[in-house]
């Protein structure tokens, strides 16, 4: 009995047909940790008594009747997400201790779908990075290389998935720490649009641009996920208040008459030729699907880094002065005064990314900078988000690279904080102007390393996103091969 | 030269001491922290009730979990609404929440939510009296701006050997912080302002007024300047005073002290006191170069207010009348003077409870009520330091008994013995009288018998009439009413005396 390279939907399948359980699904993929996690490191907490008792909860729902499309169907949660009794540690040491009283909103409706925990997954420390090199706990290992990055923030996530550890997973994306990691593994990940999932529980890096979503292998699996995260939480104020929505209704509309947008500003010197070539040929496939591509400007995107590399930290600076070692976290062993606690605490629970966006955060929010960083940065992401309302008028879906290269080498832009923010050049500008974004896996680089496609909609169109999404993975495999050895 | 020393006082050496009043003019702005009536948090599901024990009403929003989210408390921004109408302000339509980031063990997420740039209330005013008497004046302040935020928890430094205890029941209690326009020229202008706005936010109930518990508590910004100048002097804020009687101790003690700075040759430095109650005098907290960079920008957790006109139009339909409507009113239906309508309208229910008075009594006198609700139910509350809502005597019972004074049956004097049982003992009016025998004797032969009695028993009195004293009349009136136990009606003796004495005159 094979299950781990099972589409969620064939899962379904597979446990309707009562071929399987919910505690064997959980065994296996448990088992598959076990044997890959000490490689990868993808996971910082596996608790398999607590997932197999999940697991048999889902089992008794399904006996009880129950016909849920994800019911017993386990998944892997990024450790951003507070998680009732499980450690929650958002990649620091900071939060080394904390095991959380309560379940974030997108985790209650994983338990509500009686999706069981397989674990919470590596990350950069607090979804401050690139590559996943931040976490106290460890880098995660690219699993198509080892000697590579899986990206980041969601890199733990993305190498789950990608070697099989697990069916899915739940990401959250502040600059494209969905996307970049999605597109560096080769799978399937969904930002969508601002509001849409709930923040509540997720722990805050940038609250504007936060954006929890799907990970998983093909696109019609995240839209079944899509159908249990999405949704209006009272507990978050920017929560939006929607109609619920199938995700996956639009999936098998042909794409005849598609409008695909291609940014002459994403087609420009940065992007490696191999990443080009590959998108290129993507392009090619859906123009044989049907659609017919125009081009199109953003010609503020350009600042999308400087004016991000602004609002992010500022967000953040705040968002992370919580953690002072008085309530909760940790604590400095000695300390003569007050301040020395803050001080110590900080130092030590810390890493230096985290240390140098708080840093740049509190100055361009300081008295005299205020006006020319902040203010002037708002008004920019106004003029972005600007650019891509103008494009979505003569476009349906804006399509481009999601990262300027394949997956780098461990350690290759860790001291070269510029660089790693650059990784993230094509994703940025989507998360300053609210709009979901997803990335396709679309082929693969000199170096063997996957490449990603970035489908960019306009507000709420995930399920066309979705839609065009599936239509090419129909008539492509690059989403279902899976790294050897895993 | 020391710029401490070329100061205009010692420059100008051969002007001699002054009194302060003559050459100084003092400048004091005040912010006031009201905390607001609704029973949960401004951003939480919490209780706001005060007294639980510690940490027993923070949910997690209010400890500043990872991952919890702020959601505004519809209530609290009703009450500032209520507040913005009540002063003729500005709202404003679109206002925004923002942070103001600081550490402090007691502040739980590293910031405050509060309001910076865009407040929700702008502008207005509020018509204060000050003094009493012929120095009585009225004066308007301006109030530049009142903005919603978050309280935040206590430190307790005491009971926890070497360690601080947090107490977080009140991290997130809303308050409504009203900044005044810096109007005020004397301690007793800002005690005037500052019970002029408490009378306004409790008549209005928005802020419970429990000084004890926190619920109003000021800031005072105060400065002096050489009478004439036109730029204000340099000033320094005195934090959280929770009485009156300190606003005005600590207000009066830091006007002397300035002023002995600067005359010294000083220069005063913008800075942060505290005023302690025990020695009367204020001292130095934090000075300006000690002063954060609060870092405030707007909460992306938090979206813009926005309010509906509707929603106002239908929270100025329930706006009371306010003080000022009911003195205008007072004086100008129920002929009351400007110092009883004021007296009247200290609080919303000392105004219920006259009107419902006045409303009862059979003939309308309006003054009658207000005397009796100034004097004798206000001596008594006085005494026994009681709220006129916890009044054992209720304005209707209080009605019965003016009711028998208008109808004749009691003297005011007999009433106020009533009054006393009522008090006391509670009961019914006209059972008390009836009991304790205090009806006014109205029986006019009664009455003669008793005037003859007193006559023969005080020759001497009635022979010092009759050679044109005067005094000796008082004296027998005395003796009559003495006599009746204070039940007659003192003109009827008055007129009954006088007759007999004549009589008594003409039989000679």
């Amino acid at each position: 009995m094979s299950t781990h390279t099972n589409t969620l939907s064939q899962l379904a399948a597979r446990l309707t047909a009562g071929e399987v359980s919910s505690v064997e699904l959980c065994q296996d993929y448990l088992a598959r940790i076990a044997a890959h996690n000490p490689t990868l490191n993808a996971f910082i907490t596996v608790d398999a008594e607590r997932t197999l008792a999940e697991a048999r909860l889902a089992d008794a729902r399904r006996a009880a009747g129950e016909t849920g499309a994800l019911l017993g169907i386990p998944i892997a949660h990024k450790d951003i997400f507070c998680t009732e009794g499980w450690l929650t540690t958002c990649g620091s040491k900071m939060l080394g201790n904390f095991v959380s009283p309560y379940d974030a909103h997108v985790i209650s409706q994983f338990k509500a779908a009686g999706m069981p925990s397989l674990g919470k997954t590596n990350m950069d420390e607090f979804a401050m990075g690139s590559s996943n090199e931040t976490s106290f706990y460890g880098a995660v290992k690219n699993p198509w290389d080892t000697a590579a990055v899986p990206g980041g923030s969601s890199g733990g996530s993305a190498a789950a998935v990608a070697a099989r550890l697990a069916p899915a997973a739940t990401g959250t994306d502040t600059g494209g720490s969905i996307r970049q990691p999605a597109a560096l593994t080769g799978i399937t990940g969904l930002k969508p649009t601002y509001g849409v999932c709930s923040r509540y529980g997720m722990i805050a890096f940038a609250s504007s641009l936060d954006q929890a979503g799907p990970m998983a292998q093909t696109a019609e699996d995240c839209a079944l996920l899509m159908n249990v995260m999405a949704g209006f939480d009272r507990r978050d104020s920017t929560s939006l208040e929607r109609p619920a929505e199938d995700y996956r209704r639009d999936l098998n509309q042909p794409l005849k008459g598609l409008r695909v947008g291609l940014p002459k500003e994403f087609f420009a010197a940065g992007m490696a030729p191999d990443v080009a070539a590959n998108i290129e040929a993507a392009l090619d496939e859906y123009r044989q699907l049907g659609a017919t591509t125009i081009a199109v400007s953003l010609p503020n995107s350009g600042l999308s880094v400087p004016v991000y590399y602004v609002l992010a930290p500022a967000e953040a600076s705040s968002n992370l002065s919580r953690f002072d070692g008085v309530r909760y976290g940790h604590r400095t062993a000695e300390y003569a005064d007050l301040t020395e606690m803050y001080e110590k605490s900080r130092a030590e629970g810390f890493g230096a990314e985290v240390k140098r966006r708080i840093l740049i955060g509190a100055y361009v929010l300081s008295h005299g900078y205020y006006d020319a960083y902040y203010i002037q940065a708002q008004k920019i992401r106004r003029l972005i988000a600007n650019d891509f309302a103008a494009a979505f008028k003569v476009c349906d879906v804006i399509m481009g690279p999601t990262a300027p290269t394949t997956a780098f080498n461990l350690g290759e832009k860790s001291d070269d904080p510029v660089q790693m923010y650059l990784s993230d050049i094509y994703t940025i500008a989507v998360n300053l102007a609210g709009l979901p974004g997803m990335s396709v896996p679309c082929g693969f680089g000199s170096n063997g390393r996957p490449v990603g496609l970035q489908i960019i909609g306009d507000y709420f169109a995930e399920a066309k996103m979705l839609n065009v999404a599936h239509q090419y993975q129909l008539a492509t495999d690059w989403h279902i091969r899976a790294p050897k050895g895993f | 030269m020391s710029p401490i020393n070329t100061n205009w006082r010692r420059i100008g050496t051969s002007a001699p001491p002054r009194d302060f009043d003559m050459q100084w003019e003092v400048v004091i702005g005040l912010e006031v922290h009201t905390q607001l009536t609704t029973q949960s948090k401004i951003f939480s599901g919490a209780s706001t009730a005060f007294g639980a024990a510690p940490n027993t009403q923070a949910c997690a929003v209010d400890i500043a979990l990872p991952g919890v989210l702020p959601v505004l408390n519809r209530g609290a921004v009703e009450r500032a609404i209520q507040f913005g109408l009540a002063i003729g302000a500005k709202l404003n339509r679109v206002n925004v929440f923002a942070r103001k980031n600081y550490f402090y063990p007691d502040l739980p997420k590293g910031y405050q939510i509060s309001q910076f740039e865009l407040p929700i209330v702008e502008g207005g005013s509020l018509d204060i009296p000050v003094g009493e008497g012929d120095k009585a004046y009225a004066k308007t302040i301006r109030i530049t701006r009142a903005h919603l935020e978050e309280d935040a928890g206590k430190s307790l430094h005491e009971d926890f050997h070497g360690f601080t205890g947090i107490d977080l029941n009140r991290a997130g209690t809303p308050l409504l912080e009203i900044v005044s326009e810096p109007d005020m020229r004397s301690a007793k202008e800002a005690v005037a302002y500052a019970r002029a706005l408490y009378t306004l936010v409790t008549w209005i109930g928005i802020c419970d007024g429990n000084m004890q518990e926190g619920s109003f508590r000021v800031d005072a910004n105060v400065s002096v300047r050489p009478k004439g100048q036109a730029e204000f002097g340099t000033r320094r804020e005195i934090k959280n005073l929770n009485s009156f009687r300190f606003l005005e101790q600590a207000i009066d003690f830091e006007i002397r002290w300035q002023i002995e700075q600067i005359e010294d040759g000083h220069k005063i430095q913008q800075a942060t006191v505290l005023f302690d109650p025990d020695s009367g005098e204020t001292r130095m907290m934090r000075s300006k170069e000690d002063a954060h960079d609060y870092r405030y920008f707007p909460d992306p957790d938090l979206l813009p207010v926005k309010l509906e006109e509707d929603w106002i139009a239908e929270i100025q339909d329930r706006l009371p009348e306010l003080p000022q409507a009911k003195q205008a009113r007072y004086q100008a239906e129920l002929g009351l003077s400007a110092y009883d309508a004021s007296t009247l309208t200290a609080s919303r229910a000392t105004a219920d409870y006259f009107e419902t008075l006045a409303a009862a009594l059979p003939k309308p006198d309006a003054k009658l009520a207000a005397n009796w609700v100034m004097g004798d139910v206000s001596a008594a509350l006085n005494r026994a330091e009681q709220e006129i809502t916890r009044c054992p005597v209720a304005a209707a019972t209080l009605a019965t008994l003016l009711a028998r004074i208008q109808d004749g049956t009691l003297s005011g004097k007999l009433a106020k013995q009533v009054f006393e049982v009522l008090w006391n003992e509670g009961g019914e009016v006209d059972a008390i009288i009836e009991a304790k025998g205090l009806k006014q004797m109205s029986d006019s032969g009664e009455l003669e018998q008793i005037i003859d009695t007193v006559l023969a028993a005080n020759a001497k009195n009635v022979e010092e009439f009759k050679a044109g004293k005067e005094k000796a009349f008082n004296a027998l009136v005395g003796q009559v009413m003495k006599a009746t136990k204070g039940r007659a009606n003192p003109s009827q003796v008055n007129d009954q005396l006088k007759a007999k004495l004549a009589a008594t005159c003409l039989n000679q």
